[in-house]
């Protein structure tokens, strides 16, 4: 079997008689009531060596495809992740650090918060950003909930956002017991006369920008009738867009969330992933989690601490706006080193990308016959067309060639096109569809 | 310890002045101290109405947050904002930086003296 | 340090992305940004750099003993790290066919049974990502689960004055009222107390135990048996479990709920913050209710939705399933068992100097008191764990639980051996030495880290949360 444990016998025994013991189940014998004391542990299998285990794990992740192209977003994407992004945060020193309560031995890890920080701000347009939430639909959920006042609690979600923000949403909002309204969609985007008859109760409106179909919607003029109506405007956002496509910031947005993935994270079934929550000033205190600040130490140099901390739960206990503590540090350590080697330039070249194959993607597609795009409006990198056989048949097809088929949906497929499919490999796919389709 | 004989005091920490028609609310110079550095306050909404005993408002500092307890019910007419950028007003000068002024008040008769209040202190400290 | 926007230089950069192979595309302008992100402008070399310096200036489990109590701040096993990197695992699209994706279910299932197996419950989501969220699922399994009944006037939800802060945080989230138990003379849940609280408008009580004293709850048996019989739950917050894994399940003491923190008992790492895994485990009654699971199994009609997307942190259920497949059945309770071991060892060297707060066999951890040494040589908790830093190793816990003034708690954890115990004592002795011949020294220490005390004062009454552009 495999162990952590240093002390040997001998040791064990000692340390044992040094507390006036015998047995290490003489430590457990006095409080813990006999009828539930375990006698021979849990019932479980024997401990493997790290050699076994290891093998084990394999044969495990073995089971799993690994597609090598894949055309399926829908709010998990599969980006480039530069080399440097995992040498850097799988450091000890990073890896295996807690919160970083103690600022005098934490300076690395609160320095580069702020940095998170201050690049989430500069990609969203926003005054401020916490430390992370757990992920894009958490986010989401935390962000809606830091709108509710007493007089205006119900939270209204465009029915056009990721199913599973808007599932996550509603729970947060049948927890807390307050109103939850979906609000229509019409030809693939929010409905925005829906936005022209806001109940007065109404605290905020969720949109996501592109959408859950890929559609950019009208964002701007959506976030000016929200206002209209007294509500906050929330965006979620897709950050590999923001190198070219504007930002909440710049549309008047009041919160802007989103699932930091793209920036770095490999797609790992689901997570972790990295919540991005960002605001304007006027709400920072209302922010739930972790928030970094700049100040001086006793000598005057320049430091960082964690603050705002009386906004949180290990203080404000049950009138602490959210219970989050553990959040996603090294996720967003993982963006910020993305965000610092791709700089600028490099995001906007990454979103061009994306825009670029997407757009040539579905119109090689469209040139099959059975293939239409199911919405006329503008999109990023996702579209959904119509599918002249079963999806699902497309799909198992498609799989035979490594390629992860677009998602099926109700009234089509949805796909998607990253930097990491070039036009030959496009060109490829669309040729197997083709044949599939044409069979 | 500063404790001004023209005021009347609540058992919760706060003092309490009558102006004309309102009455002024704010916290003990005992309470700053035993807060320490105060780094932000939570204030109530004009027109809220406030109970006897109940909080209004809470201060912050570093590490901890405490509920400010109304020591009379009624209305409140204003509310210092300034405190919003400046809660170490405070901190330098209890007795001036007032939190809020209470309209229609009632509740007064069950305040102590700054002798009471004195008496009080001395117990707990 | 500089900072990342403080090495940049316009026009430098790191070169990531192919040259276009497609017809140029043109987004509308109206969708176009006006202003570029100020992202650091940076060579590969310049940022690899910068962060080596960052990590000079962190703190690990592998930088120096980590008592930091509450944390379970164990080694984080490095076979762990390869199982989670597994191409296998980390290529996987969390929405392919559910035929492609065999070896994640599997990893799901077998953490399930053996993590139920491990606290006596019979199912597991493990969706919520940190301790927190699980106590969010938990305790909105047990509003539905009154709900269903039809019993809308269960709204309390009983936590003892010892609990961590998110007990409260948690309950407030759901909709429920927090009625506080005080704790007895031994720091466990004051029974009559208890009693006193109970009726028909309790939804549940949360528990930690061992409690955040760091004490079994003797009576723990008759404890979850009176919220029983007043028709509540018990809740186990199972943030302290790693000092009873395979001597004492949850299950067993009376729990319907638990949460557990992957990140502390399983040895996954905390990674500055996060991420963690907090996956909730129910007893039957509670199970038609869990999250939509999305194994391929019909989803359950009276699931009460989600709390975040997918499944959860899975790389991190990975890491932890390697670690209990590792240690197994005879493993767990060692581990423990040397967790307890390790305390009672460290506390009985401190003891005679450092009163405790509480004097009685400790579980994993123990909290001593500064109270009386404050109020004769001012002193306080916080000094003594700045003093620590200059000793290299991370301070205890500060402050909590909050029922003890001057509070300092200690976990060692059980992979630590005597010699760094020992030597823990030894600086906290030497600590001591000096509160009693120079205590205006630990008032300026840490005299060796990098900075020293930082002003909270001021970055919490003028907030600078971000790096301002303009300064320059």
């Amino acid at each position: 079997m495999g162990s952590y444990l240093p002390s040997t016998k001998q040791e064990q025994k000692q340390m044992l008689e040094a507390i006036g013991l015998k047995d290490l189940k003489d430590l457990f014998t006095g409080d813990v009531p006999n009828s539930v004391l375990l006698e021979n542990s849990v019932n479980i299998p024997e401990g493997l060596s790290e050699m076994s285990v290891r093998t084990k794990m394999e044969n495990i992740a073995a089971k799993n495809t690994v597609f090598s192209t894949i055309l399926r977003g829908a709010g998990a994407y599969d980006h480039y992740i530069p080399a440097i992004v995992p040498a850097v945060t799988s450091r000890d020193e990073f890896l295996t650090a807690y919160t970083p309560y103690q600022a005098e031995i934490s300076q690395g890890v609160l320095q580069s918060i702020f940095e998170y920080q201050t690049m989430v701000c500069e990609l969203t347009g926003m005054d401020v950003s916490n430390a992370s939430i757990y992920d894009g639909a958490s986010a989401a959920a935390e962000g809606v909930m830091m709108t509710l006042t007493r007089k205006r609690d119900r939270v209204c979600v465009s029915a056009t956002a990721h199913p599973d923000v808007i599932s996550t949403i509603k729970t947060y909002c049948w927890g807390r017991d307050i109103p939850f309204e979906l609000l229509p969609e019409k030809d693939g985007k929010l409905d925005l006369t829906a936005l022209d008859s806001l109940k007065e109760d109404t605290a905020c409106v969720y949109l996501q920008q592109p959408n859950y179909y890929g559609q950019f919607e009208d964002a701007e003029l959506a976030r000016e009738k929200i206002h209209k109506a007294g509500a906050k405007a929330v965006l979620g956002v897709y950050p590999t867009t923001l190198g070219l496509v504007k930002s909440p910031g710049e549309m008047g947005y009041d919160i802007a969330v989103a699932e930091g993935q793209p920036l770095g994270m490999p797609l790992s079934w689901g997570g972790p992933y990295l919540g991005i929550l960002a605001a304007k000033k006027e709400l920072m205190r209302s922010m739930p989690g972790r928030i970094v600040g700049e100040t001086v130490d006793a000598k005057g140099r320049r430091a960082y601490v964690l603050t705002l901390q009386a906004r949180e739960q290990h203080i404000r206990r049950e009138k602490a706006s959210s219970n989050i503590c553990s959040n996603q540090a090294l996720c967003a350590m993982t963006a910020s080193i993305y965000l610092a080697v791709m700089g600028p330039k490099g995001m906007e070249e990454v979103a061009q990308l994306c825009y670029d194959g997407a757009h040539y993607f579905a119109s090689e597609l469209c040139k099959l016959p059975g293939f239409e795009l199911r919405y006329k409006g503008d999109f990023f990198n996702e579209f959904v067309t119509s599918c002249p056989i079963e999806p699902e048949k497309l799909e198992k097809e498609l799989a035979k060639h490594g390629v992860l088929s677009g998602l099926p949906l109700e009234n089509g497929v949805l796909w998607c096109a990253t930097e990491k499919l070039d036009k030959n490999a496009i060109d490829e796919v669309v040729g197997i569809i083709r044949e599939v389709c044409t069979k | 310890m500063n404790l001004p004989s023209n005021l009347k005091y609540s058992a919760s920490h706060e003092w309490v002045k009558v102006e004309g028609d309102l009455v002024v609310v704010g916290i003990t110079d005992f309470a700053q101290k035993e807060l320490g550095d105060l780094v932000f306050i939570n204030l109530p909404n004009l027109d809220d109405e406030v109970s006897a005993g109940e909080p209004f408002a809470d201060v912050e500092s570093v590490k901890a947050v405490s509920d400010i307890i109304s020591p009379v019910s009624g209305v409140v007419a204003e509310v210092n904002e300034e405190l919003l950028d400046k809660p170490e007003l405070i901190n330098d000068n209890a007795y001036e930086a007032w939190i809020i002024k209470v309209k229609n008040a009632a509740g007064m008769e069950n305040l102590l003296s700054a002798e009471q209040y004195n008496d009080l202190i001395s117990k707990e400290g | 340090m500089k900072l990342l926007f403080e090495r940049s230089v316009k026009g430098r950069r790191t070169y990531l992305m192919p040259k276009s192979t497609f017809p140029k595309a043109e987004l509308p302008d109206h969708l176009k940004r006006k202003e570029a992100p100020r992202l650091p402008e940076m060579s590969e070399v310049a940022v690899a750099r910068h962060y080596k310096e960052l990590s000079k200036q962190a703190f690990g489990v592998t930088s120096g003993f980590y008592p930091l109590g509450s944390c379970t701040m164990k080694y984080n096993p490095r076979v762990n790290e390869a199982a989670a990197g597994l191409p296998g695992f980390t290529g996987v699209h969390p929405l392919q066919p559910k035929d492609t994706v065999k070896g994640c279910q599997e990893v799901i299932i077998q953490a399930e049974k053996l993590l139920c197996e491990i606290t006596g419950m019979d199912n597991m989501s493990f969706q919520p990502a940190a301790g927190a969220h699980g106590e969010f699922l938990g305790l909105l399994l047990i509003k539905k689960y009154h709900e269903e009944r039809g019993d809308f006037k269960r709204k309390r939800i009983i936590v003892p004055d010892s609990a961590h802060g998110t007990n409260p945080a948690s309950a407030a989230m759901v909709g429920f009222t927090v009625t506080h138990v005080p704790s007895d003379s031994e720091g466990q849940v004051d029974l009559e107390a208890l009693k006193a609280v109970l009726d028909d408008t309790v939804a549940g009580l949360m528990l930690t135990n061992p409690n955040t004293v760091g004490i079994f709850d003797r009576n723990i048996l008759e404890i979850t048996r009176l919220v029983h019989d007043a028709g509540g739950l018990n809740y186990y917050d199972g943030a302290n479990l790693n000092a009873i894994m395979g001597w004492v399940r949850p299950g067993d003491m009376g729990f319907d709920v638990v949460h557990l923190n992957l990140h502390k008992t399983f040895s996954t790492p905390h990674g500055g913050g996060g991420p963690g895994s907090g996956p909730v485990g129910c007893k039957k009654i509670l199970s038609p209710y869990l999250p939509a699971s999305k194994l391929g199994d019909e989803e359950k009609e009276k699931s009460l939705g989600q709390v975040r997307s997918f499944y959860g942190n899975f790389l991190v259920v990975v890491r932890a399933l390697t670690y209990i497949l590792t240690l197994g059945k005879e493993g767990l309770p060692q581990a423990s068992g040397m967790a307890v071991l390790n305390a009672n060892y460290l506390m009985q060297k401190l003891k005679d100097v450092y009163p405790m707060a509480y004097d009685r066999l400790c579980m994993h951890e123990f909290v001593m008191t500064l109270e009386d040494i404050k109020k004769k040589t001012g002193v306080s908790a916080l000094d003594v764990a700045k003093g620590l830093l200059d000793y290299g190793m991370h301070p205890p816990t500060m402050y909590f639980p909050l029922i003890v003034h001057e509070a300092l708690m200690v976990e060692p954890t059980e992979t630590e051996n005597r010699e760094t115990l020992d030597e823990a004592a030894e600086a906290f002795m030497a600590i001591y030495q000096k509160i009693q011949e120079d205590p205006e020294s630990l008032h300026l220490s840490p005299a060796t880290t990098p900075i020293s005390r930082p002003d909270e004062v001021n970055a919490a009454r003028n907030p600078v949360v971000r790096y301002s552009f303009d300064k320059q």
